[in-house]
């Protein structure tokens, strides 16, 4: 099953040309800067943007294919939009059921308790809509789009319009989301952050054409990666939290790998990730003793890179199979005679635990 | 002060009668105009804007001209009509109903735009990706969001029709009980020196019209809408 689009659009100012086939499940990231036209291909995904000649396919419903054209109401589509897409006439009960009303009751997959206690907003119910904080309108109006049971979730940068405190308090259920929901969501975002915390794959655009297309992992052992702009290379690690002593750490990986991290506390078990940013991250051929580090893995080298200037990426397999990068300077690669296929230690400063 | 002739009656039952269809049947005309308006920025929109508009400059004499050539015996529509063995337009109700339609249009059209100019199209959007067909989006989304634009388009409409003089007495005449409205019979009492029934009836619509406007622009302050 795959979401087909192939559309070419030319405005005075804009020009978009794209023709992609995203796998659906996961959550695909569609990431660039503002006017890159990711808004635009959302909208065309929606139906919200009529381009004519386009072609929409989604598994094997034909959406926009020549004249035939199912309008949005009719595709099955949750939308969460940037900002003040509450309807404001409606109380926040009223928003969340205006879909589940209008969602045939075979179809519904979810109720409105499961939504409600999912997305803590269970105390809102009655609430009038301009009476909440910027990150409770924004879970209204995932819940809303939920309850609507869509066959696809698009999220047209639902975090932008809020503040830290406001994105902080509403990134877990976004996570929690894109874990749980079993919906495929396709997300719009400039920032490397939510990706970093939330996608599967990313569609990386530029001036309206797709520049490259890849899984997560992928696009963080690239060094041209357009996520590491801004901040540098980051690996992501994906595990849980793992039972220990209660010793004010927390134990996060697998059966294979595991990390100590200072931080609150963790809920066990649920699926989380982990963010290095490879600055943080350190090589050394054996095993170092008597050092305050605390994360220190075995890796196996698998691609050496030219970085920046001066300095190389390192990426190395871990035991579990995942990839984690360094970004060492040049001098240090050469004195230890790294070279792919070795067996090394990665020494691990700094960690993030992504909620 | 309220002694009305039965000509007076006459003149007000054609008069609400005038008023309340033409309001009702540009309310459902002004409606997809106005939203068509105010969903884009092309060249044909201003366009539109500028023929609905025309009604505000042109003389009422110069639309009661052309409605009279176009639905009069020999006119495209009121020739049709004829060849099909009906009666053509030119003085009848139905006609001077058709020209307050296109008289009155901007004041309906006007404020509706405004107002779904204000509402923008997020509320539309989110409505259709929750399922919400056409008609369901208009009854549950638009019209509970835009009910002020919609009260004061159709106050605006019903006041301006009540206030149509030239393009009826062009095209309709004075044929009491079906074209004579109030504006029409107070010129003929006027014409006919007889001052006092021409000031009863006068002072009538002036009361009216001044607690319609009162009424609409208050309404304008509260629901934030267009201003004529």
């Amino acid at each position: 099953m795959t979401l087909a689009i192939k559309a070419r659009l030319k405005r005075s100012d804009f020009e978009l040309d794209v023709d992609i086939e995203l796998p659906l499940n996961g959550v695909t990231s569609l990431f660039g800067r503002s006017g890159c036209g990711k808004t635009t291909l959302l909208r065309i995904m929606a139906g919200l943007e009529k381009v004519r000649d386009a072609e929409v396919r989604f598994g094997n419903q034909i959406w926009q294919h020549g004249r035939h054209f199912v309008p949005l109401h009719q595709r099955q589509i949750g939308i969460v939009f940037q900002e003040h897409s509450l309807l404001p006439h409606l109380s926040v009960r009223g928003n969340l059921l205006y879909g589940y009303k209008r969602t045939p009751e075979s179809l519904r997959r979810l109720h409105l308790g499961e939504v409600t206690d999912m997305l803590g907003i269970t105390g809102l119910l009655d609430r009038p809509t301009d009476r909440l904080s910027g990150g409770q309108r924004q879970r209204v109006s995932v819940g809303r789009a939920l309850l609507a049971s869509p066959q696809l979730l698009l999220l047209d940068e639902p975090l932008s319009a809020l503040d830290t405190q406001n994105k902080r308090e509403i990134m877990p259920f976004l996570s929690r989301l894109t874990a749980e929901s079993g919906v495929p969501i396709v997300m719009v975002t400039h920032s490397p952050d939510e990706v970093e915390r939330l996608a599967d794959r990313v569609v990386f655009m530029e001036d309206g054409r797709i520049t490259s297309h890849e899984s997560l992992q992928k696009t963080l052992t690239r060094p041209d990666s357009p996520l590491f702009a801004d901040e540098g290379a980051v690996c992501v690690l994906e595990g849980s939290v793992q039972p220990g002593p209660n010793d004010g750490l927390t134990r996060f990986g697998n059966e294979h790998i595991q990390f100590l991290i200072q931080t609150g506390l963790a809920p066990q078990g649920k699926p989380m990730r982990l963010r290095i940013h490879s600055n943080d991250v350190a090589i050394a051929r054996y095993p170092v003793e008597e050092v305050s580090v605390m994360n220190q893995l075995p890796v196996t080298i698998e691609q050496i890179v030219a970085f920046r200037p001066g300095r190389v990426l390192v990426a190395g397999k871990l035991r579990d199979g995942q990839t984690l990068t360094a970004e060492i300077t040049e001098h240090s690669c050469r004195k230890l005679g790294l070279e792919n296929g070795q067996h090394v230690h990665a020494l691990i400063k700094s960690v993030a635990l992504l909620e | 002060m309220l002694e009305l002739s039965p000509a007076d009656w006459q003149a007000i039952e054609v008069t609400l009668r005038l008023c309340f269809y033409t309001t009702l049947i540009l309310l459902i005309i002004a409606t997809p105009i106005a939203w068509w308006l105010s969903s884009g920025q092309s060249a044909a929109r201003v366009a539109v804007q500028a023929i609905v508009a025309l009604p505000l400059v042109l003389p009422p004499t110069v639309l009661g001209f052309y409605m009279l050539i176009v639905l009069g015996p020999r006119g495209v529509i009121g020739g049709t009509l004829e060849s099909f063995g009906l009666h053509h337009l030119a003085f009848t109700f139905e006609g001077i109903l058709i020209a307050s339609v296109l008289y009155s249009m901007p004041f309906a059209v006007q404020p509706l735009a405004e107002a779904f100019g204000n509402l923008g199209r997020r509320p539309v959007e989110v409505a259709s990706s929750l399922g919400a067909g056409l008609i369901d989006r208009f009854i549950t989304v638009i019209l509970p969001l835009t009910k002020g634009g919609f009260v004061v388009a159709a106050t605006l409409t019903f006041a301006h029709t009540l206030g149509e003089f030239g393009v009826i007495l062009m095209l309709g005449g004075s044929i009491p009980g079906e074209t004579r409205v109030l504006s029409v019979l107070i010129y003929d009492h006027a014409e006919a020196m007889n001052y006092e029934s021409a000031h009863r009836l006068s002072l009538m619509l002036l009361i009216f019209a001044f607690f319609t406007l009162f009424v609409v622009y208050s309404l304008t302050r509260r629901f934030k809408v267009a201003k004529i």
